[in-house]
């Protein structure tokens, strides 16, 4: 094959079917994402409803987002259930994915048994924990009672709202542990001989040796579970929301996404929900560029940073 | 790090050391194997209470799910009385059948079109050299991070405008157009193919099709597998694309139905928690099933995922 200056004829067939195969994700961008983004955008700017076309409202809908206490309300309880979930449930994955590292090869039957719950739809989660958080009888109360603990009404009293999500969420924490356990046998052996030699006890090796080895799965789920977070549906609907539940449903268990849902599909405000939506992703895009700045100063990449 | 590489001078005497460890021994301070120390006596404590915490709610839901109406909350492992009629009058209470057929349509569905467009994308992306791959791909894992809720409504518009709202063909055809982590998935799968292996069959006369046909996917066929799980359960377990739109219950997935049932008896003000339980079990144990035979997927699929991350 003769040397080519400019691009020849193979690299020219080559990049041809390159598009071929990539086409169906360019078309299904433009379509299902760049184009619902401006779509969206523009929508923010109009009262549209469905029902009727929309007018141009200026900025009407983001000075709504700023007026409507339930908007700042939503936003409040998002992030008070992602602080309580995200650190939570990663130090609890952390846990039990140290715990399986260490009984060598009975880990295969717990790994098992902590991912199954993953397997079970939000929808039958959250019908469960309803009545295993409930108050008066429910077996979680029961458990706690064994220890002269009261357990709180997890699921009607207002302030217990958001931790009872946080309890449904922590139980499904299975795929976080996995992927610790994964990143904990990947830790090389002979750091952790180098450093017992060098006379470190259990706590100093944890935070000099395994912390910094495993920190990129750390990071990726850190990162991870706040977004999921961010977007907490399926479960706070299931629990506390419905078609019955429209007037005395406590506001405290109104997450981000539930009132926006609300507004779209249920107040048919679209116009309203899509300015709530671009909100979210800027959101959501500030935290994130947060934790990779302040988690690319930690996390250790082995063979150097790539970024 | 250079602590690794350092060799360990041979006259230091290592601390008192009785025995050497079995290979098979994760890491681990020497020496606490063989015998059942205090360390390892909580140890296999904490990790009896995590399995007791992560287990017995479902084994509260099968057994709830077989109490009548007054004996749901009594919290015991096995019910004093075995109503085996709840599962006869959960079929009453909804078209529940028709609903576990729909979600299992839609969920397979939904997961052949996703791993089948992500693979042929990832591949796209893989095997090929052109000008504007880093930035394309760059935009493939930028997509991640965008909140669904910001391309709902429009999204929902389309189908709208399409007439194809209260069908069930919104909860899956997008899936037809590859999904950005799995197309991130598949191609690192498809990187670590040995390049020779493509060029030989370049010169047997391959096409680039057959490449992908023939050598890509059978040798990737595990990852296919993680896939097409992975999203199965993604389809099955999802409750807010069935809420928007569905409206006629005939169509309704299962934890839809499931959400109908039990909205349905707090507005009649009668709760069956009996049923809704039996329901509940009905709704999760087609995922157990898959989980069960699939296991060893789901676990490596995630175990990538942790490397790649």
């Amino acid at each position: 094959m003769a040397e080519r200056s400019r691009p020849g004829l193979l690299e020219r067939r080559e990049a041809r079917a390159a598009y071929v195969f990539i086409a169906p994700w360019i078309i299904g961008f433009i379509v299902f994402t760049a184009g619902p983004m401006i779509a969206s955008l523009w929508l923010s700017f109009t009262d549209y409803s469905l029902v009727e076309p929309g007018q141009v409202v200026g900025t009407a809908n983001y000075q709504q987002l700023v007026d409507d206490p339930r908007v700042a309300k939503s936003l409040a309880n998002t992030f008070v259930y992602a602080a309580m979930f995200v650190p939570l449930g990663t130090a609890v994955a952390l846990a039990l994915a140290m715990l399986l590292h260490r009984v060598g090869r009975a880990a295969g039957f717990f790994r098992t048994v902590f991912y199954l719950p993953v397997m079970t739809p939000a929808v039958a989660a959250g019908a469960m924990f309803l009545l295993l958080l409930n108050g008066q009888r429910g077996l979680v109360n029961q458990v706690l009672g064994w220890f002269g603990v009261t357990g709180p009404n997890w699921t009607t009293d207002p302030a217990w709202l958001k931790p009872s999500l946080a309890v449904v969420s922590l139980w499904t924490v299975g795929g976080s542990i996995i992927i610790y356990l994964a990143a904990l046998n990947n830790v090389p052996r002979q750091l952790h001989e180098a450093a017992l030699l060098d006379g470190a006890g259990p706590v100093r090796r944890f935070v000099s040796v395994t912390l910094p080895m495993i920190s990129g799965a750390l990071f990726f789920t850190v990162i991870t579970h706040t977004i999921a977070a961010m977007q907490m549906f399926d479960q706070a609907y299931t629990m506390f929301y419905g078609p019955q539940q429209k007037s005395t449903a406590s506001d405290e268990s109104l997450v981000y996404m539930v009132y926006l849902f609300q507004n779209a599909f249920e107040f048919f405000k679209m116009g309203f929900a899509s300015a709530m939506a671009w909100v979210l992703f800027l959101i959501i895009l500030v935290i994130t560029v947060i934790q990779v700045r302040v988690g690319n100063r930690f996390v250790y990449y082995e063979g150097g940073s790539t970024r | 790090m250079s602590v690794d590489t350092r060799p360990v001078p041979p006259f230091t005497e290592p601390p008192p050391k009785p025995e050497p460890e079995g290979p098979s021994t994760p890491v681990g301070p020497p020496g606490r194997r063989r015998r059942l120390g205090p360390g390892a006596v909580l140890r296999w404590l904490a990790l009896l209470v995590a399995t007791a915490a992560f287990t017995y709610p479902l084994i509260w839901l099968v057994s709830a799910s077989l109490k009548p109406k007054s004996q749901v909350f009594d919290n015991r492992l096995v019910p004093e009385t075995v109503q085996w009629s709840n599962f006869v009058e959960v079929w009453d209470a909804g078209p529940v059948l028709r609903w576990l057929l729909n979600s299992g349509a839609v969920s397979v569905m939904a997961a052949l079109a996703v791993t089948l467009s992500s693979a042929f994308v990832a591949f796209g992306f893989a095997y090929f050299r052109f000008r504007l791959r880093g930035p394309l791909f760059g935009l493939v894992l930028a997509t991640m991070m965008l909140p669904g809720a910001v391309t709902m409504i429009p999204v929902y518009l389309i189908w709208h405008r399409l007439g194809l709202v209260d069908t069930q063909v919104p909860l899956w055809a997008n899936n037809l157009f590859g999904s950005a982590f799995y197309i991130f998935l598949m191609r690192q799968f498809f990187l670590g193919i040995p390049r020779e292996l493509f060029e030989a069959a370049r010169i047997d006369g391959c096409s680039q099709l057959g490449l992908f046909r023939r050598i890509a996917l059978p040798l990737c066929r595990p990852a296919l597998i993680i896939v097409f799980i992975f999203e199965l359960q993604a389809s099955w377990s999802d409750l807010l694309k069935p809420l928007i739109y569905l409206q006629t219950e005939e169509y309704f997935t299962m934890p839809r139905g499931l959400k109908q049932v039990i909205d349905g008896f707090a507005l009649s003000g009668e709760y069956h928690w009996e049923i809704a339980m039996a329901a509940t079990l009905v709704a999760t144990l087609p995922m157990i099933l898959v989980f069960a035979f699939a296991q060893r997927y789901f676990l490596e699929g995630l175990a990538t995922t942790a490397r790649q991350g």
